[in-house]
């Protein structure tokens, strides 16, 4: 247990953040995005502080506090960190900080909306470092608001249905998600994540269930199951995982560019991150008998959306439905690694190369699609609200700079080698090739049609001819080049030296490959 | 000293009407004074108090019959009389603007207060019957002179309502007089007190939907909706937050108390009900679901609140029927939480929202850019909104946890379909929030609606209300170590039979 409480720090700086944005807002826009950035900026500026106190040859969770709250309904305050919570971390503070460098021209968006931005980063960090659940569902729920605001005001002509949706949808798995705890919570008497996973692992939590839980007579493999399909449901509707992802496409399309940016790149990992720091150590059991239906929905949600992607006319709609795909990869990872039984030297390099996989595709995905929407924010500014995908054509010509950083960004989000996509996907393959050969063939499909439909995107809007109306589409201007040019160094960084991520996991996934028993 | 909240109420309310008329600040000031007094009083005594029954004053008062003047309070008693402290001064702050017949209306306000305080305080039953009784006159008037729409028929239906409960109530308690034969009573006495178990198998029933109704259980709450959408806003924030907690109170403190038995199984099924512990837990369940499935369909921004109410107060009876430590103490958590999270919208929609626009019509209220107009009510009635559907961090989650991990415990099926009432209610709650302070296709420009700004007294009572579910819903620890011995004292004993040991 560390003396300073690091991680409360990092929660409340952007808290504090918006308290400020609020009250320093009446002073006008330019006040407010300057006091966001400022923050912003701080709690990257933490994050890395973080990364390097960060112990990664310790197994353990750590920066741990750990305090009474309400002992009787088994409430604590219980934060800590380990790997994955800070690779998190990390790119939550990077991808809001980009967010608010591509707000900064948008004179929409005022004080109200940079403070529900920080806000949304307090949930985040939040989330990715509470150990008790009831602590950490506050943060999960309450990250939700900002975000549905953040779409309802500031969002397109649909934004109130998109809006409803996203909520609703989230909703309904929260519930769910809550419903499954509390029975847990009934049974083991606790709510805290490592207490949990300490039961589940030695099989103590199966004969609490049935023990405590009498549900009409069934026996605690069943009541399990059903707990772990409530908690599942939770998670694949956050994701999203086919079929739970009617809420997506609306809801990226209608956000303004800039709040997508932090939907998509920090947001949806909440439910990739609920697959490693709940489902994979308290259900291991569950993920092992539903291991079939898993693959088969990790293998949906990336090979469908390709393909809804590729039939979008729409540039957000596209880049929505790839992201479904990418975290596809994800789940496609975990699940495998989940389904496999056998504690075989050869397996648990598999497991864990699958497993270091996803954690990298969680970090580049997160950089790459908030990138991807910062230049749609660009392209919209520019183009008068338009972003079809037929609306343009030979833009190299008029913006070359633009077209030059959009067109590696593309290539990092389909994986090419050099470029921040590729380690975290190839490790994914090498990791499942061998454990579930079947699956792994046939998400390579998903990656086919992500390249087809990326180059059509380079096609249609890059090459060809130039249209009359955009001759003089002015290029980035230097600020804007400044503000994209650490994005693209992180992006070739992290490609060309994965290790840079992937030295603080190490031990981290050894952690989660040693709590799969099944 | 906590007697004085009664007292003090009453004297408040003289005071009053004993203002010069032409002058109603006087009126408002001296009942202001007196309610902060009184909530004084309350804080100080939940500072001091653990939880464990106290008496406060015991005299013998009608000593043939031995009847007592006694009054006393555990630790669930301290709760609800520090809500009805919380809701009577925030009550007082939103009905500052009130310019018809001041005195009357606040005199009659202090005295319903004082009535409710003497229940939650009464540990004799004829007493807490005749502070019961005295409530019901205030609430009369109170609607019927300040209501709005159709306040006679609202008016006269809650008290016709709350009378039907009260004769089953007096039914029950002059049985328990007799058949106990102890000559007495007095809470405790009559809490330890074996009754016959067929005597306690009709007893409980009986009283129990005689306070139940004032609870707004189903299918008995139809006064409600129609009770809170024509009283005025202090009354409506009156009714919904602490009148309706005095049925459950009663519930609580007299059926189950007293008649435990009466929730043991019958030994035979009717419709698959075994006893009446399942019978009322299906009834809490269906008004959670049905009050938030009616809601979902008004028209009137009131009724909308009103029927929310019917659903947020299931949980109470829900979590009383759990007859589980944690489903109980959830029930009083609920009592609290929803008196404040209901003040609240009533105050957003009574105070801040009709009274500008004078309208509560959904399909109105969405084409005027409220939200803009009036940002202040917007901000607080999301965060009312929050609490309302129970995100964490507000009180309502802490209830309704607790209330959800007990009906874990004692029946899941109904855990799954009260999850099912949480989400009809965020539909509900999202859909009036939409409609009136994010209406589309808003035309009519700024001008065009001349809207008073929010008012001080407004702004006070709105963070009082805020402040308080927040700070619950962030260190429930104020409010559990109240209730928790509460439960755990000998007055209890025979409900949980050691089982919570």
């Amino acid at each position: 247990m560390s003396q300073f409480p690091y991680v409360s720090g990092l929660t409340l700086l952007p808290f504090a953040g918006g308290v400020s944005v609020l009250l320093l807002g009446r002073a006008g826009r330019s006040a407010a995005r300057l006091t966001a950035a400022v923050f912003a900026t701080a709690a990257v500026a933490y994050t890395a502080m973080l990364w390097f106190r960060f112990v990664p040859a310790l197994a353990a969770m750590q920066f741990q506090e750990l305090h009474a709250w309400e002992p009787s309904i088994g409430l604590q305050y219980h934060v800590g960190a380990d790997g994955l919570s800070l690779v998190m971390l990390a790119v939550s503070s990077l991808v809001v900080l980009m967010s608010i460098a591509a707000s900064w021209k948008n004179t929409n968006q005022g004080p109200a909306y940079f403070a529900l931005l920080l806000f949304l980063e307090t949930g985040l960090f939040g989330t990715y470092t509470a150990l008790n659940f009831l602590h950490w569902f506050l943060y999960w729920e309450l990250s939700l608001i900002p975000a549905f605001f953040l779409i309802r005001i500031w969002g397109g002509a649909g934004r109130a249905r998109a809006a409803t949706r996203f909520f609703v949808y989230t909703m309904v798995g929260s519930i769910t998600l809550l419903l499954a705890f509390l029975a847990l919570f009934l049974a083991s008497g606790s709510f805290d994540f490592m207490e949990l996973t300490e039961m589940a692992q030695i099989g103590q939590l199966t004969a609490a269930i049935s023990q405590n839980l009498h549900w009409h007579q069934w026996d605690s493999g069943h009541i399990s199951m059903w707990l772990f399909c409530a908690a599942f449901l939770g998670f694949a509707i956050k994701t999203p995982v086919v079929p739970f992802h009617g809420w997506l496409g609306s809801a990226y399309a209608e956000a303004a560019p800039e709040t997508t940016m932090v939907l998509t790149g920090s947001l949806s990992k909440m439910g990739v991150y609920g697959f490693f720091r709940i489902l994979l150590p308290i259900f291991p059991e569950q993920m092992w008998r539903a291991k079939t239906i898993l693959l088969w929905l990790a293998i949906a949600s990336i090979v469908l959306p390709a393909f809804t992607a590729w039939v979008q006319t729409d540039l957000r709609r596209m880049f929505a439905y790839s992201s479904i795909n990418h975290l596809g990869y994800c789940i496609l990872g975990i699940v495998t690694v989940a389904g496999s039984s056998g504690a075989s030297a050869s397996l648990v390099d598999e497991k864990a190369a699958a497993l270091t996989g996803v954690m990298l595709q969680l970090f580049s995905h997160g950089i790459t699609a908030a990138a991807l929407f910062w230049f749609l924010a660009l392209l919209e500014r520019r183009s008068g609200g338009l972003l079809g995908l037929n609306d343009f054509g030979g833009l190299r010509r008029a913006m070359p700079v633009f077209s030059g950083l959009m067109g590696i960004t593309l290539f990092a989000s389909l994986g090419l080698p050099g470029l921040i996509g590729f380690p975290g996907e190839f490790l994914i393959f090498k990791g499942v090739f061998p454990l579930a050969w079947w699956a792994a063939s046939l998400a390579v499909l998903g990656l086919l049609i992500t390249a087809v439909f990326l180059l059509l995107i380079l096609q249609r809007v890059f090459s060809g001819a130039l249209g009359k109306r955009w001759q003089s589409m002015p290029d980035l201007t230097l600020a804007e080049r400044c503000m994209l040019a650490p994005a693209i160094v992180v992006m070739f960084a992290v490609g060309l030296y994965p290790q840079l991520i992937a030295g603080i996991l190490q031990n981290t996934v050894m952690q989660f490959v040693g709590q799969v028993r099944y | 000293m906590l007697a004085w909240t009664i007292y003090l109420s009453f004297i408040g309310a003289a005071a009053v009407a004993l203002t010069p008329t032409g002058r109603p600040l006087f009126a408002r000031v001296t009942a202001l004074l007196t309610s902060l007094a009184v909530l004084g009083i309350a804080i100080a005594a939940v500072v001091e108090g653990g939880g464990q029954p106290i008496t406060i004053v015991r005299a013998p008062w009608i000593s043939r019959l031995g009847i007592e003047y006694y009054l006393a309070a555990d630790g669930i008693s301290l709760t609800l009389v520090l809500l009805t402290g919380i809701a009577a001064v925030a009550g007082i702050l939103f009905s500052w603007n009130i310019e018809r017949r001041v005195r009357d209306f606040f005199a009659l306000y202090l005295v319903l207060i004082g009535a409710v305080y003497g229940v939650f305080l009464s540990f004799d039953l004829l007493l807490l019957f005749v502070f019961y009784e005295i409530a019901i006159i205030p609430k009369y008037f109170l609607i019927a002179i300040w209501g709005s729409k159709r306040c006679e028929y609202a008016a006269m239906k809650l008290v016709l309502y709350s009378f039907a409960g009260s004769a089953l109530v007096l039914a029950g308690t002059v049985a328990a007089y007799c058949v106990s034969g102890q000559h007495t009573l007095s809470l405790d006495a009559l809490a330890n007190f074996p009754f016959p178990a067929h005597f306690q198998m009709w007893a409980f029933p009986m009283v129990f939907v005689g306070f139940a109704v004032l609870a707004g259980m189903w299918p008995f709450h139809t006064w409600a909706p129609t009770g809170h959408a024509a009283a005025p806003t202090a009354a409506s924030m009156l009714l919904a937050g602490v009148v309706m907690k005095l049925g459950a109170y009663g519930c609580l403190r007299v059926a189950m108390m007293l008649f435990p038995r009466g929730l043991d199984p019958w030994g035979f099924r009717v419709l698959g009900l075994g006893s009446w512990q399942q019978v009322f837990a299906v009834v809490a369940v269906i008004g959670i679901v049905y009050g938030a499935t009616v809601a979902l369909v008004q028209k009137d921004l009131k009724f909308v609140v009103g029927y929310s109410s019917v659903s947020h107060m299931g949980f109470v009876l829900l979590g009383l029927m759990t007859l589980n430590r944690i489903g109980l103490s959830g029930a009083v958590y609920q009592m609290f939480s929803h008196g404040i999270i209901a003040g609240l919208l009533f105050a957003v929609v009574g105070r801040m929202v009709y009274e500008r626009t004078h309208t509560r019509d959904l399909g109105e209220l969405s084409r005027i850019p409220l939200g803009r107009l009036i940002p202040f009510a917007a901000v607080t009635f999301v965060l009312a909104w929050m609490a309302s559907i129970g995100l964490p961090g507000f009180s309502g989650f802490i209830a309704e946890l607790q209330v959800l991990i007990g009906s874990w415990r004692a029946f899941p099926w109904l855990s799954w379909i009260a999850g099912l009432g949480i989400l009809i209610g965020i539909a509900f709650s999202w859909r009036a929030l939409q409609a009136t302070f994010f209406g589309e296709g808003v035309t009519a420009s700024d001008t065009e609606h001349p809207m008073p700004p929010i008012t001080v007294p407004e702004r006070l009572g709105a963070y009082l209300l805020l402040a308080t579910t927040i700070v619950l819903g962030l260190y429930p620890r104020l409010l559990m170590s109240l209730i928790l011995p509460a439960l755990n004292s000998p007055l209890f004993e025979q409900l949980h039979r050691g089982a919570w040991k």
